[in-house]
């Protein structure tokens, strides 16, 4: 099992430092809710499929990132509090080369 | 007042599947739904996505879950208040409820089934200073009757199916129409897509893209809205006597928090060793709705949990009948509009 540390600051501005799992298949969304670092039924509403835009996150390090989706790209135009740095934290699935990210979730809305 | 054996409030899968488990026990049904349609998030949300975890369904596409469900709980003639959310509860001296709904409706039931998933959904509002003065004067989150628009001036903004859809409908009876939209891209049905892209060709549809309204303008009632454009300086304003903005819809528990019920991480705590009854007695919680240690949000867990809330409802409301539960295959189904369903009896000849 390979884990790899991310570093979230919550809603209430928090900063957590997590393991995050590379094995399964995992996404930082369910990262976030694995570790409860947001109320149930605040994230992750879509279940993870780009329809909600209730688990957005700022990322506020460089790591290189999958590119966006079409479907994420849509869904983030209609989201609120976006910013250049916005992404759905269920498109981004923990592989070892994000070791070290640091993401703060985007208030709710 | 509506009357009923179960009042199932929240009609996604879990709700749905509850009517025909209780029309098994002869129990009739009667469901509440925020939502204009019935099916929940798998209406929703994601009527095109496939689930592959519905057993014996290897694949099947939400929509069409719901649309199967339908079909399998149409002998029990469930009664359906849609578009309308519930809102108060009373308990009568004979341990009976009243629901009664936003718009006043008021159903009557010994038994109440929580089935409300996330929550009822409510229009996500766009981050705009008076916005809530102008609801109701100007500011809509739905269309509710189209004919309201005739001959007016509305600018929508959105960039789903609802947007595209509602500026195509609203084309022919607004005066004008503005769709306003932050990316070039529209996410919708391709269908509904090149439709908006013929009536922008035509003059009849006045499409601002990449764009955002930033300000809105009036007195009592609107009359403005001021437009920006995306990564431009230039705004303009537009006068207007609606703004619709579409920017979907987000699930919150709502007014059934306030019903006296146990809540724990925004979800309803039930007697999960039993029957999925909440704190007050005859009222269950199934499905997304409710929880209790290793809950999973599963449909197939919901499907579960409104089989056995339905047993203990039939115990509840005929405490001294005996009752066995019966296989479908051997009892068949008698729906309530007398149609009957049953295995064919097998063929018992000798052969010579």
């Amino acid at each position: 099992m390979n884990d790899i540390k991310i570093f979230i600051t919550d809603r209430e501005g928090l900063r957590h430092e997590v393991d995050a799992p590379t094995d399964m298949n995992m996404n930082l969304m369910e990262v976030v809710r694995s570790y409860e670092l947001a109320p149930e039924g605040t994230i992750g509403i879509c279940g993870g499929m780009a329809m909600c835009a209730s688990c957005q996150c700022y990322v506020l390090s460089d790591h290189p990132l999958p590119e966006k989706s079409d479907e994420e790209e849509a869904m983030l135009a209609e989201a609120f509090f976006v910013e250049d740095n916005s992404r759905l934290g269920c498109q981004i699935r923990i592989t070892e080369n994000l070791n070290g990210l640091e993401v703060a979730l985007a208030p709710e809305s | 007042m509506i009357k009923t054996d179960i009042l199932i409030i929240g009609a996604g899968p879990t709700g749905l599947f509850a009517v025909f488990e209780a029309g098994l026990l002869q129990l009739k049904c009667h469901l509440i739904d925020a939502l204009a349609q019935p099916g929940g998030q798998c209406s929703e949300i994601y009527p095109k996505k496939p689930i592959y975890d519905i057993p014996g369904f290897p694949e099947v596409l939400a929509g069409d879950l719901v649309s199967n469900l339908m079909e399998q709980i149409k002998p029990f003639q469930p009664g359906f208040t849609l578009g309308e959310r519930a809102e108060h509860i009373e308990k009568l001296e004979d341990g009976s409820f009243i629901v009664t709904t936003n718009k006043g409706t008021r159903h009557h039931a010994p038994i109440v089934a929580i089935a409300g998933g996330l929550g009822s959904f409510e229009p996500r509002k766009p981050l705009l200073t008076n916005l809530s003065k102008y609801e109701d004067h100007g500011v809509a989150y739905m269309i509710k009757d189209p004919e309201h628009y005739r001959n007016k001036r509305v600018v929508i903004s959105g960039g789903g199916d609802s947007a595209l859809d509602w500026s195509i409908f609203l084309a022919d009876v607004a005066s004008e129409i503005t769709l306003v939209h932050r990316r070039n891209e529209f996410r919708g049905a391709l269908d509904s897509v090149e439709k908006v892209q013929l009536l922008k060709n035509k003059g009849k549809i006045n499409l601002i893209t990449p764009a955002e309204v930033v300000a809105l303008h009036g007195g009592d009632h609107l009359i403005a809205v001021t437009i920006g454009k995306i990564g431009q300086e230039d705004e303009q304003v537009l006068e207007t006597d609606y703004f619709i903005p579409l920017f979907g819809l987000s699930p919150k528990l709502g007014p059934i928090a306030d019903w006296g019920l146990e809540i724990e991480k925004n979800a309803i705590k039930v007697d999960n060793s039993l029957d999925y009854q909440t704190n007050i007695p005859g009222i269950y919680a199934i499905g997304d709705v409710n929880s209790y240690p290793g809950k999973l949000k599963l449909i197939l867990c919901g499907f579960h949990e409104a089989t056995l809330m339905c047993q203990s409802a039939y115990q509840r409301i005929y405490p001294d009948k005996k009752y066995v539960m019966k296989y479908t295959t051997v009892g068949g189904i008698q729906g309530f509009d007398g149609s009957i369903k049953e295995a064919p009896k097998a063929v018992v000849k000798a052969i010579e």
